[in-house]
């Protein structure tokens, strides 16, 4: 078992390094036998991982080898195995593997195409080491890690500078959490002299109760790392950015790794966030809140992967709102439905803008329902699942928060309001987008239909995000879980008619046009709300104002290095007195004489007074 | 250890002498005195590492009379922190052959020669165990690297190599003021002359003549680091100076300036530097910011690195006055991780300047589409000085960060902001160079060859063995901090 798990990260990282390397010299099939193969590889092992997890007696650790130690502070370069971590790797793995293979027929013709399979590998290894580091070192790698990828990946057309900006947004952004996590690390390191998170949840158990302040900041400052990952208010600009990357790339971004990291790490140090009740009073409210925001951006949003950025960024919210009000469970599960129905959406998104020349633009699209059937029945299956419909997996996972955050004693009603006025909105938008791309009239004639490189991973997707809903996740042992059942009765029943009273809302407005809402729209107010929302609330202009332009023009002032002109007041006085000097320098005899004499008598007069003195 | 000196000193004097051979025979020569000089060193170190240290701490250990009159002595000495940086000299000494067997077309030989020299001169600073000597080593340094500048320099070479030999020199005479006055106050209170540190490190400086001392010890190593706000001869001499002056001065010169705070600065004056830890502390936080904003303001690719150079060099200076063993190897450990990855991105500006004329960072764009194998290597050196973990310098800032956290948490929480404003200028430096659109007339550029992809990739090997098994590089060190700690009272 410990052979197997060391296969798991190292298969990909090993592929990445080949093709990094020799990519270029190697023929295609080859290049996309080590990029498919080696993440299908590491997705069998995962499979023969869970096989064998009942015979485990519990979580595996293989320690490779020492990885630094100073003093009396060591780290170990470390995996760990439990069933937390484990459900991540079936999603790594497995969506990851899908969305592999649906790129080599996605990129098939990109000239880079061993460099994209390179970076695409190490993405995902990158994602394996940071849920299996069995210390916040090893998971600090791999969360370094995907931030590089994803700069990597969303840069991959770097020849486009837009794309370029996009891609050093995202890296810079997540950074800015980063850093606050890393500060996060050293308190823990100067508290408990380790990084090995089972002693810090050991120990700070023991050293620290609830509410004290130690755990409060260092909580806050890890959540800070998880707020940019996982693009949470206020961090969230760089995601929808994030599109220019290729679109599988997005795919794997939104599912299977980067911004789930945020739910993990936090999932992972429950124990630690359990005696910071404040920070996970905050978690709920920012989750609750962007979760709102950003659904109210999709819903003004035109472009087809900017709708399902935002959208993800609503669900992230969902999952941290669980997390907060400690539905440790609800919002593990609620990433793994996630991830199945956020892949299939935005493969299916790819394989519609693939086939319609590179568009878009949701009011180029229309009719597209009997054009291109198989991308048709996964948007449809996706946003049904994205709008928890019930039946589908999405329902299951959604449904549990709703209901988990109803019984939150004294916020609850006010969380649960925000989360459904949500709820109503994600089916809204993610219908509006099955209505307009899909029903009316044909506006772009699509160029062909995707192969089955891309067909297949879009079927298996789709049978995840409705079946998905009934898988079991053993959280028992791993999260502090409180058994009790979640609210029913009349609250489950509102809860339930939601998602289905907008995606009839949806029906009337964008469908049969039978409502009517352009008075609201096209009045001053609502021109202006949709336009601010479009824009993402304006976020990324404020930013704009009040961080980049400031930071540039000071960049601009200093550029000339104002400390030379501390030396030139130096160089000045010397070169002053230089010429000062250099004027007794006159060659006038009778002036030498004079001053011969003057410093003589100044002499004698000194030694004579110190003579009688 | 001398005959390590002795070698470099003489093979520079070969170098220049093969000029009349032909004009690529020096680089030759240089190539070869080098890689004799890292077998010598090998030799030596696995002797010494054989055998292990002596009583006091030493790996190898040698002494000879010099001017008996005042107590001066010939001694070199070397622990694991010298050995580290002795091997990174020579290693970037080879680099720096390698960045100018193509550069440099006039003079080589008197070329080669200095560059030899002044690394017998940084190998010298790194050993020597008395302060007259160590002196002595840090004129040889000098010198040498002021004439590769003046020499083989590029447009504005003059006022940039004046710059560095007055800010330099100026401080080195403070520095040598302070060594006098310092054995004049050890000979009175012992009534007889030396100049070894062992003796000094015994009867250490007190009251207000440790003030004055220290504060010309830290000078000269302030300006060589080069701390805020005596850093300004740095952007101007590196821009300037031709490829392998630049990779010796950020990779190895500047490291000097670290060596000697820790080797000197901390375990002479444990007590005065102590008390101005705090503002030493901010001067390195300022350092790190100041230094990143400047290089994000830049529109010359080799300036902006050398600004990096300022804002990481901040870095060392909070290890070291951090005042604890994690910073204290943190601070080691940055010398060498970012003496390997600046040479090479020193080695990249300079092949960008030898192919396109021109270190504007304006006039280049796309150019990995030309040069997919120096891209590749640029965007390698610019993530590694980011701090990704898995490479050398992520190891060291980390290390000094978390050690820093403890002394100091609000500026290290300052200092943090160091990795947002890193990232900023080095992927912008990135993006304006090899990526965005390709000027047509750099289509048809040539690639890295097979000799400068073996230089980088040596160095790239060095900061992933770094990065990931930094452990053999920590306990090679390990011992001097140690003793550092006992000396000064940290850990």
């Amino acid at each position: 078992m410990e052979t197997l798990l060391t296969a798991v990260p190292l298969l990909p990282l090993a592929s990445a390094a080949l093709l990094l390397l020799y990519g270029r010299n190697l023929p295609k099939p080859l290049v996309t036998g080590l990029g498919v193969g080696s993440v299908g590889l590491a997705a069998l092992a995962v499979l023969s991982l869970v096989m064998q997890w009942q015979e485990a007696a519990g979580p595996v650790t293989v320690v490779l080898w020492q990885w630094l130690s100073v003093g009396s502070f060591s780290v170990d370069l470390a995996l760990r195995l439990d069933q937390l971590s484990l459900i991540w790797l079936c999603t790594i793995t497995g969506i990851g593997f899908l969305i592999h293979l649906y790129s080599s027929e996605y990129m098939d013709s990109d000239d880079n195409y061993s460099r994209y399979f390179a970076y695409l590998n190490l993405f995902v290894a990158s994602m394996l080491l940071l849920v299996l580091g069995d210390s916040l070192l090893l998971l600090f790698l791999g969360w370094e890690g995907v931030g590089l990828c994803s700069y990597l990946l969303i840069g991959f057309w770097y020849r486009d500078a837009a794309n370029g900006a996009a891609a050093r947004k995202a890296f810079i952004v997540t950074r800015a959490g980063d850093a606050a996590m890393a500060l996060g690390l050293f308190l823990l390191v100067a508290q408990f002299n380790t990084l090995n998170i089972q002693d810090i949840v050991e120990a700070a158990s023991v050293a620290w109760s609830a509410g004290d302040t130690l755990p409060t900041l260092a909580c806050g400052l890890i959540f800070a790392g998880a707020v940019g990952k996982s693009a949470q208010l206020p961090l969230q600009t760089w995601l929808p950015d994030a599109m220019a990357g290729p679109t599988p790339v997005s795919a794997l971004i939104h599912a299977a790794t980067m911004v789930t990291a945020g739910i993990y790490l936090v999932a992972r140090l429950s124990g630690l966030f359990l005696l910071a009740p404040d920070v996970l009073l905050v978690i709920a409210v920012i989750g609750v809140a962007t979760a709102l925001m950003a659904a109210c951006a999709a819903l003004a949003q035109h472009d087809i992967k900017r709708i399902l950025a935002y959208s993800t960024i609503s669900q992230l919210g969902y999952m941290f709102l669980a997390l907060g009000i400690q539905a440790w469970d609800a919002g593990v599960f609620h990433m793994m439905t996630h991830a199945f129905f956020k892949a299939l959406l935005f493969l299916a998104a790819g394989a519609v803008i693939e086939c319609l020349h590179h568009e878009q633009d949701i009011r180029n699209m229309g009719g597209l329902r009997n054009r291109l059937p198989v991308p048709f029945w996964s948007v449809l299956i996706g946003s049904a699942a994205l709008a928890a419909l019930p039946l589908t997996a999405g329902f299951a996972s959604k449904d549990l928060i709703l209901l988990r955050v109803w019984e939150v004693d004294g916020m609850g009603a006010w969380l649960w309001t925000v989360a459904a006025i949500a709820a109503l909105i994600t089916a809204l938008y993610s219908f509006k987008l099955v209505f307009v791309v899909f029903f009316g009239d044909i506006q772009t004639e699509p160029s062909h239909q995707p192969g089955w490189r891309m067909s297949v991973p879009l079927a298996l997707l789709c049978a995840l995000s409705i079946l998905g809903g009934w898988i079991v996740l053993p959280l028992s042992e791993v999260l502090p879980l409180q058994a009790e059942d979640p609210a029913h009765g009349a609250i489950a029943i509102v809860s339930a008619a939601i998602p289905i009273v907008g995606v009839a809302l949806a029906y009337l407005i964008f469908q049969t046009r039978q409502l009517d809402v352009s008075a609201v729209t096209e009045s001053g107010g609502g021109r202006w709300t949709a336009q601010y929302w479009l824009e993402g609330w304006g976020m990324d202009r404020l930013y704009d104002a009040v961080l980049v332009q400031p930071y540039a023009r000071l960049a601009q002032w200093w550029r000339g290095e104002p400390m030379d002109r501390v030396v030139a007041v130096v160089t000045g006085a010397a070169e002053f007195i230089h010429h000062q000097l250099s004027t007794t320098q006159s060659g006038r005899l009778g002036r030498y004489v004079a001053v011969l004499s003057a410093g003589l008598i100044l002499l004698l007069t000194l030694m004579l007074l110190r003579a009688f003195a | 250890m001398s005959s390590l000196i002795a070698l470099l000193l003489i093979g520079g004097g070969l170098a220049w002498l093969s000029e009349r051979l032909n004009a690529e025979m020096p680089a030759r020569v240089s190539l070869g005195i080098l890689i004799v000089a890292s077998g010598l060193m090998w030799q030596l170190s696995t002797a010494a590492l054989a055998t292990g240290p002596d009583t006091s701490g030493w790996l190898a250990f040698e002494a000879y009379e010099w001017i008996p009159r005042f107590g001066i002595h010939f001694v070199l000495a070397m622990d694991g922190m010298s050995l580290l940086l002795v091997a990174l000299t020579l290693l970037l000494g080879i680099v720096a052959v390698i960045a100018s067997w193509t550069e440099i077309t006039s003079r080589p030989g008197f070329f080669q020669a200095n560059l030899l020299w002044t690394l017998a001169g940084t190998v010298g600073v790194f050993l020597a165990m008395d302060l007259f000597l160590f002196f002595l080593f840090w004129e040889v340094m000098l010198v040498p690297m002021y004439l590769l500048i003046a020499i083989w320099g590029h447009e504005a070479r003059a006022p940039a190599a004046t710059k560095f030999f007055i800010f330099t020199q100026s401080s080195g005479l403070l520095m040598l003021l302070a060594i006098l006055t310092a054995a004049l106050s050890y000979a009175e209170q012992t009534g007889e002359w030396s100049f070894a540190y062992m003796d000094w490190l015994q009867n250490p400086l007190t009251g207000s003549a440790a003030n004055w001392v220290f504060a010309g010890f830290l000078l000269a190593f302030l300006v060589k680091l080069p701390a805020f706000p005596v850093h300004s001869w740095l952007p101007d001499a590196h821009t300037q100076a031709p490829t392998a002056g630049s990779v010796i001065l950020a990779g190895v010169l500047l490291k000097t300036g670290a060596y000697g705070l820790l080797r000197f600065g901390v375990a002479l004056f444990p007590e005065t530097a102590q008390d101005h830890a705090s503002i030493l502390l901010i001067l390195g936080v300022v350092g790190v910011l100041y230094g990143a904003v400047l290089a994000y303001g830049q529109t010359d690719f080799k300036r902006l690195v050398a600004y990096s150079s300022i804002s990481h060099m901040g870095f060392i200076l909070l290890g070291v006055f951090a005042w604890n063993g994690l910073a204290w190897s943190g601070a080691v450990m940055q010398m060498v991780a970012h003496g390997l990855s600046t040479a090479a991105l020193f080695m990249i500006a300079g092949a960008l300047q030898e192919r396109l004329h021109t270190r504007a960072l304006s006039e280049m764009g796309g150019l990995w589409q030309a040069m997919p194998r120096m891209g590749a290597m640029a965007m390698f050196f610019v993530i590694a000085s980011v701090g990704m973990p898995g490479l050398g310098n992520f190891i060291a800032e980390f290390l000094v960060l978390a050690g820093l956290w403890q002394s100091a948490p609000i500026l290290c929480a300052m200092a943090a902001l160091g990795l947002i404003t890193g990232a900023i200028y080095s992927l912008w430096m990135l993006q304006q160079a090899f990526h965005g659109p390709l000027n047509e007339r750099h289509a048809t550029l040539s690639d890295f060859g097979t000799r400068d992809m073996v230089a980088l990739g040596l160095l790239a090997a060095g900061l992933l063995g770094l990065g990931l098994y930094p452990q053999p590089a920590l306990d090679l060190f390990a011992p001097a901090l140690d003793g550092l700690a006992q000396q000064a009272g940290g850990w």
